[in-house]
């Protein structure tokens, strides 16, 4: 390892007066002021659109492009047939540092698959967006890829995400009904096991 | 009597809502040209049946939710020191505004109009005592308040404003020295005559050093950045940290009116005030022999838009340096005043009375 030296740079004369500096200063954020007023000014009469006249986006109406890699909010991949990738192997509850991802694991009637996951709970309050849960999985059952950054809720309780939600990203809370045809136990049958497998 | 009442209030209606109106607008400005040179885009969400207008509509957003607010004084505040200080800094700044000339004289039949609310032959000064007033409002805002933060906060305020005004009454000096006269009216006739036929003798030709230091010191007594230690938004609690509501509103008004204030100012003693280059009560008068006639309205009403026009300019300017410039420490601050601006504005006043006496009276 090469030391890098730093050296402050001596300030020149015409910089210690300050007053020149001012002005350098003022040119600066004129220039920016002028281009961007004649940008916006060119934009109402819809001329220049390709040259942005802020760096800003405007977030709800233009969302800023992601990383590829980006780690948004959950969601479990879905088998062809309609059920949930995940084989109920608790790797990723237990890995996640934040323990907020609670599984109850049941039986599968497929004999290859083993289990499948009864409940599938995910506390998005608690959860610090490692990503642990999504390298852990064997299954590629648990992603992060949604896209979806605005995970707002009045209270704690709509922080958590259940099976609903993360098999169905588009679903946001409240969650009337209960649309997934196999048996998991969820808030709309009371906690107990419903449904059956089509 | 009565005619003369009803032009005086006529004056006083122009001139409040020219200049309240243009106070609002300069919360809308200050957004605006804060994002415009800071590649944002600003406010522009409030809108009315979907039209946003540019953001036009924050202002009068602000204004309701500041009268809506709830209004709180301190357990322990003196209720009418606390009541009085807003008031107190709103009033000063605005009555102010009487002894600025915005235009010519127009004549009505036999009636002869100053475009000046009040004209006063001493103008300057009483421009001046008003402007150094409004440190009461800081002060009492602070006193009131029983919480020694803003005490601190207004005494800041105080020691600035006071120390910034000495080098601003002195960089003036050299301006009444040189026209002769403290009647703002009288001050901008004179900046209407030409050196050598054609540079106009604003104040800003003869007293360039004056209007440099009237400038930045001027920048210090209204407290905004880069001097606003007094209420330093986001970092330093200042006196007003009290106040809640509209009252609120009213020292940031107030502030904006300073700033408008000075803006009027600058323009009358060093950029013409309301004079346009070339241009006598009967027409244009180029130096290169062209005439172009007008008539005394024409005359009059150009007149109060290069008034308003400058005042603009120097408005646009304030706040690009604000937001240019990161803001001072008060050591750094006192230094300037004292060290500064202060043996500048002394030594201009010397140079000028030297070069008016090797001249030989008034040039
Ligand atoms: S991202 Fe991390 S904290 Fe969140 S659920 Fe996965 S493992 Fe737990
Ligand atoms: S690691 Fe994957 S397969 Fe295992 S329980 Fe978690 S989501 Fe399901």
């Amino acid at each position: 390892m090469g030391v890098k030296v730093l050296r402050r740079r001596e300030l020149t004369f015409w910089e210690e007066l300050y007053i020149p500096q001012i002005f350098s200063g003022l040119r600066i954020t004129s220039a920016h002021f002028f281009r961007n007023l004649f940008l916006h000014a060119a934009h109402s009469v819809g001329a220049l659109t390709h040259r942005a006249a802020s760096a800003t986006f405007q977030y709800p109406e233009q969302p800023r492009p992601l990383a590829r890699r980006f780690r948004s909010r959950h969601r479990l991949t879905v088998r062809e047939e309609g059920t949930p990738r995940c084989v109920g192997c608790m790797l990723c509850e237990t890995v996640c540092p934040a323990r907020c991802i609670t599984i109850v694991a049941g039986e599968h009637p497929d004999p290859n698959v083993e289990k499948y996951p009864v409940r599938f709970d995910i506390d998005l309050g608690i959860c610090v967006y490692c990503g642990y849960c999504v390298e852990v999985c064997p299954e590629d059952a648990i992603r992060m890829d949604t896209g979806i950054l605005d995970v707002a809720a009045y209270s704690r309780d709509e922080m958590k995400l259940d099976i609903h939600e993360l098999m169905n990203p588009a679903l946001r809370k409240p969650v009337v009904e209960c649309d997934l045809k196999f048996p998991h136990e969820c808030r709309h049958s009371g906690g107990e096991i419903k449904g059956s497998w089509e | 009597m009565m005619p003369d009442l009803l032009i005086k209030l006529t004056l006083v209606g122009i001139v409040f809502f020219g200049v309240l109106n243009l106070a609002g607008l300069h919360t809308w400005i200050e957004r605006k040209q804060s994002a415009i040179m800071q590649d944002r885009i600003g406010a522009n969400r409030a809108s009315i049946y979907g039209f946003k207008l540019m953001g036009l509509f924050h202002p009068l957003a602000d204004a309701v939710k500041m009268f809506t607010k709830e209004d709180i004084i301190p357990d322990g505040a003196d209720r009418v020191l606390h009541m009085l200080a807003p008031a107190l800094s709103v009033f000063f700044a605005l009555v102010a505004f009487a002894g600025i000339p915005f235009g010519d004289r127009v004549v009505i039949g036999e009636r002869v109009i100053d475009l000046q609310v009040a004209r006063i032959d001493v103008a300057l000064l009483y421009v001046f005592a008003m402007l150094s007033l409004g440190v009461y409002g800081v002060i009492l805002a602070g006193f009131a308040s029983r919480n020694n933060y803003a005490m601190l906060g207004g005494l800041r305020a105080t020691a600035q404003m006071i120390s910034y005004e000495i080098a601003l009454g002195i960089a003036i000096i050299g301006v009444i020295m040189v026209y002769g006269t403290l009647d703002l009216q009288e001050l901008v006739r004179g900046q209407g005559r030409y050196v050598a036929g054609w540079i106009p003798l604003w104040g800003i030709v003869v007293q360039p050093v004056a209007f440099f230091v009237f400038l930045t010191a001027a920048l210090a007594a209204t407290k905004r950045t880069p001097f606003d230690m007094p209420e330093g938004e986001s970092e330093v609690i200042g006196y007003f940290v009290e106040y809640s509501g509209m009252k609120f509103g009213m020292f940031y008004l107030a502030d904006f009116l300073e700033t408008i204030m000075v803006a009027c100012l600058v323009t009358t003693l060093f950029l013409g005030g309301w004079q346009v280059p070339y241009l006598m009560p009967d027409g244009f008068h180029f130096p290169w022999g062209a005439e172009l006639p007008l008539s005394s309205w024409t005359y009059a009403v150009l007149g109060v838009g290069s008034f308003s026009i400058k005042v603009l300019a120097f408005c646009w300017l304030f706040m690009q340096i604000r937001w240019t410039l990161p803001r001072l420490r008060y050591d750094q601050l006192m230094v300037l005043g004292w060290k500064g601006l202060f043996p500048i504005a002394v030594a201009n006043v010397l140079v000028t009375a030297a070069a008016l006496a090797l001249l030989g009276g008034k040039s």
